[in-house]
């Protein structure tokens, strides 16, 4: 792996203040109730002692990380003490002084370097740098560019972490950092981060089957037949347990505490609160809401055409603002088990694939993709934002291969526009619609600059696809507000703009496992500059 | 990638960061009485709304001048009865006469900073020469875009600069296409936008004049001046048309226009006569009207040189260090400037590049600054001496631009007859 010289970095260095720019300016914005969340347990960590953090309630937003991230809070929470106090009462609920705001915000701004590093790290040492000086044209459109920039201005993770604050940023760097070293063959090294990323966020259960698989496929198998099937006689023991070590020791570092309090079931359930819906009280865009679009029309349909009783359907909505467990009306009802089953379906023949014909690092990747696409599609209770751990690694495929380009390019956009109803108010409007402009333009035009010779990365179908998002958006922002029928079913825009993003995701979906299981030979490569 | 790519994703990168920075307060936000420029421009609008033409600008009982008076030229007069007609389907009480005074609130400040960013004018005005590299193209867009000075006093103070600006590039962009009537027409816009575009009169008149005289005052130059001077007299009195029938209309305007009264300068500014008056109190030992022949002398003074080279070598390139001359010397020696007026010819100087003095001249004000800087936010000022800092900005900042002052007169002066060099654009 050629390492950066120093010419090369002077770019990097103004993509990352240029951004820096735009989060510092982002300061000022709407901030959802994840501020108070995290808010809520700076002052939870800070106050409390340990044994009470998984048990304190004051506030409706209960500790539900896991334990590493508590400690961050922790950590962050001294640091906070010089800016205001007060944030640090856990009494204060839904407390926001100007130095509160100033200081979460500039604790996402600075994590992020976390972020800047793995990227710094994944495009410029994961690629062979063309070493031309930024005079030149050429530098502008190598691959480590235009991954540095699709990574860095991604406009989810902008607008979820800088506008309605989340901390995703150095957790995203985090996995980066896992990947690039399964890139650079340092597995172990690998393993450890992606432990501690476990413990930090528990979302990324949804890509721990594909580490387990190619882990133990690639790392613990030392050599294959020469024909590439197994070779069991090649197992290493000693490398499963190192990494069995490994991942245990992170493990009793995170729970230990708990273990020893005896409050290890009550974490537990913090963590995996299955009481709350199938859906969110915003539907992500993934597979159950399309079925509970469906289940919605047929219930209408059924009233209408007199085939069901209305007295005999149950109340409770789906579509209200609370978070409830609720039954369907049609169609059968989905409980947490079935969409963990579903799930698994969804992403096994990924993982045979990458079993029985591993494809090195890039295969791995790709299966990271898929897991967290699948899961996003038929997991339980999933936050719309969860499209960003499919849309982000998706990116350094994107830079290599014409056809995941192409996927890339409908997800990003599709799973983008899914976040617009995340940011609902008035002064944000033009700030989602800019940057969404600024990087759906850059993504398109240097992925098709990237890829020249080749014709069009998407198809006239796809083409029209996207372009229907446009007059979606205009319906659901700016027409749909100014009838009558936003007093009365205000969930319209959310039902449409949901169901339209689904179908593009679920499309991805196939897309990749079209591109996974046809193997590394039709994978059309972009040609070297 | 295709040059439209590059120059739409740096348009939206200025607009991001100019709606951004519109988040944030704007000039007097809940300061009763007064409030600040954001009240102003809404009261205009008020007062163009609810009171007849012939009452805009004068003091009647409907039309307190002491509250924000109308102070800017006829065009900006009708920008506001737009806006406000707008307004107006929206929310009427925003421009109800007298009762809207001090309205504030969040919908009525998106609307107030979406005039505000529909006014772009200057971002289709940056051309990007196909020529030069793609590098420089994409810096020197962004350079103008991003420069926070406009950004700031713009989107976040609260003022409508971009407009008579975007015009008054229109203009210069116009005569260097060689389109000289479009250019006179859309500077005539601007001056009747803003009258501070007035610093940058004196080089289009001499461009314009020069440019005739060379094709021969008595063939083509004759007919081009007629035509020039048919534009500019037509688009004149097409803005001012409703204040040109009563003599004493036009008479007011200008008062508004040149408030004499106020003196040399008002508050802290970057200009000599402020430098000066740390050691000389000119501001009390004068009367108000050798005041204001002292500042109309140095001015005419200051820019004599520059003037008179473009007159004789009516180039482009001349042109525009004209430019840059002419809204220094205004600056820094003209009567009631305000230090927004820097703007003026800081956007000229964006425009020039490659230059070793620059970036030497910008290294030295950065430390400089940056000590300033500090040295106000770290320190308190001795008792006796209250505004001791930010005298010492401005009288650092007023050296600085008296040595650009110095230099590009050099620069603009020191260009032999015979050199035709293609100066990067």
């Amino acid at each position: 792996m050629a390492a950066p010289r120093d010419g090369t970095l002077s770019w990097f260095l103004a993509l990352t203040l240029g951004v820096s720019l735009i989060k510092f300016l982002l300061i000022k914005a709407y901030h959802s109730t994840d501020f108070e969340v995290h808010r809520n347990w700076l002052a939870i960590t800070h106050s409390l002692p340990v044994s009470k953090w998984y048990f304190e309630e004051t506030s409706e937003w209960t500790l539900d990380y896991p334990p590493f991230f508590a400690w961050f809070e922790y950590g962050l929470s001294h640091i906070a003490k010089y800016f205001d106090e007060e944030m640090l009462v856990v009494q204060n609920l839904t407390y926001a002084s100007p130095a509160t705001i100033l200081f979460q915000r500039l604790s996402v701004i600075f994590t992020d370097l976390v972020f800047v590093y793995a990227v710094c790290f994944s495009s410029c040492v994961k690629y062979r740098v063309c070493f031309v000086t930024m005079l030149s044209l050429k530098a502008y459109f190598v691959p480590s560019f235009v991954l540095a920039v699709l990574l860095l201005w991604n406009f989810g993770l902008l607008i979820v972490d800088h506008i309605h604050f989340q901390y995703n940023g150095f957790l995203f760097g985090v996995f980066l950092l896992s990947v690039a070293r399964h890139f650079q063959g340092r597995h172990l090294e690998g393993a450890f981060l992606f432990a501690v990323l476990l413990n930090l966020k528990h979302i990324y259960l949804y890509i721990a089957p594909a580490y387990g698989i190619y882990l133990l496929r690639s790392f613990c198998l030392i050599q294959d037949n020469s024909d590439g099937s197994l070779k069991w006689r090649n197992f290493s023991f000693i490398r499963l347990a190192a990494l069995g070590i490994i991942v245990c020791s992170v493990f009793a570092l995170s729970f230990g505490p708990f273990l020893a309090l005896d409050q290890l079931p009550q974490v537990l359930s913090r963590l995996f609160p299955f009481k709350r819906g199938l859906c969110h009280a915003y539907w992500a865009p993934n597979f159950w809401a399309l079925y509970n679009a469906a289940d919605k029309a047929l219930s209408v349909l059924g009233i209408k055409l007199k085939l069901l009783d209305v007295a005999k359907l149950p109340k409770a909505s789906m579509t209200g603002g609370l978070v409830q467990e609720f039954q369907h009306s049609v169609l059968p009802s989905v409980s947490p088990l079935i969409t963990l089953i579903c799930t698994l379906i969804s992403v096994s023949p990924a993982l045979f694939s990458i079993w029985h014909r591993p494809c090195g690092a890039r295969g791995f990747l790709r299966c990271c993709v898929i897991c967290a696409l699948g899961s996003f599609l038929f997991g339980w209770h999933v936050h719309e934002k969860a499209i960003l751990m499919a849309i982000l690694p998706l990116s350094i495929l994107a830079v290599e291969s014409k056809d995941d380009a192409g996927v890339f390019l409908i997800l990003a956009t599709t799973g983008h526009l899914s976040l617009f109803p995340l940011l609902f108010t008035t002064p944000e409007f033009p700030i989602k619609i800019l940057l969404m402009l600024l990087f759906t333009l850059y993504s398109f035009t240097s992925l098709k600059r990237l890829f020249r010779p080749e014709c069009c990365l998407i198809n006239t179908v796809e083409s029209v696809y996207l372009s229907g998002l446009i007059p979606l958006e205009i319906f659901c922002e700016l027409i749909y507000p100014l009838t009558s029928w936003q007093q009365t079913f205000p969930f319209i825009p959310l039902l449409l703009t949901s169901v339209y993003c689904a179908f593009g995701i679920i499309y991805s979906f196939f897309r990749l496992y079209g591109i996974l299981l046809r193997g590394p030979r039709y994978t059309t490569k972009r040609k070297s500059h | 990638m295709e040059t439209w790519a590059v120059a739409s994703i740096c348009v939206l990168l200025g607009l991001t960061a100019r709606w951004t920075v519109s988040l944030n307060s704007y000039s007097g936000a809940s300061k009763a009485p007064m409030f600040g420029d954001y009240e102003a421009q809404r009261h205009w609008q008020e007062v163009t709304f609810n009171l007849p033409v012939r009452q805009w600008y004068f003091n009647t009982t409907d039309n307190d001048l002491k509250y924000w008076g109308l102070d800017y030229p006829p065009l900006t007069a009708f920008h506001s009865l737009l806006c406000a007609h707008i307004a107006n389907l929206i929310n009427p009480d925003w421009i109800e006469l007298h009762k809207s005074r001090g309205y504030e609130s969040p919908a009525h400040k998106f609307f107030m900073r979406a005039t505000e960013m529909s006014d772009k004018l200057h971002l289709p005005a940056h051309n990007i020469n196909p020529f030069l590299h793609f590098f420089f193209q994409s810096s020197a867009l962004l350079c103008i875009l991003l420069y926070p000075g406009l950004i700031l006093i713009d989107n976040g103070h609260f003022q409508y600069n971009s407009v008579s600006l975007g015009l008054a590039l229109w203009g210069v962009l116009g005569l260097g296409c060689g389109h000289d009537l479009l250019g006179s027409l859309a500077f005539t816009l601007a001056l009747s936008y803003k009258q501070m575009e007035l610093y940058h009169a004196l080089p289009f008149f001499w461009y314009l004049l020069g440019k005739c005289g060379k094709l021969g005052l008595t063939g083509k130059g004759l007919i081009l001046l007629v035509k020039i001077s048919l534009t500019v007299l037509v688009s004149f009195a097409l803005c001012w048309l409703p204040f040109l029938f009563d003599p004493q209309q036009t008479l007011q305007v200008i008062h508004r226009l040149f408030p004499m009264a106020r003196g040399l300068f008002e508050d802290k500014v970057a200009n000599v006569w402020c430098s000066l008056n740390i050691l000389v109190k000119i501001k009390t030992l004068l009367s108000v009207d050798t005041q204001i022949y002292l500042s109309f002398g140095t001015t005419l003074l200051a820019v004599l040189p520059s003037s008179i080279k473009l007159l004789m070598k009516p180039t482009f390139w001349q042109f525009r260090l004209a430019l840059m001359n002419s809204s220094l010397a205004f600056f820094l020696f003209s009567f009631q400037v305000h230090e927004k007026s820097i703007l003026l010819a800081i956007w000229r100087g964006l425009t020039f590049r490659n230059t070793l003095f620059i970036f030497l001249q910008f290294a030295l004000s950065v430390l400089t600054m940056a000590g300033l800087s500090f040295m106000s936010a770290a320190l308190e000022p001795p008792a006796k001496l209250p505004d001791l800092f930010p005298v010492l900005v401005s009288a650092c900042a007023c050296v600085h631009f008296l040595g650009f002052l110095l230099y590009f007169n050099l620069v603009q002066l020191t260009e032999s007859p015979r050199s035709d060099k293609k100066k990067i654009n």
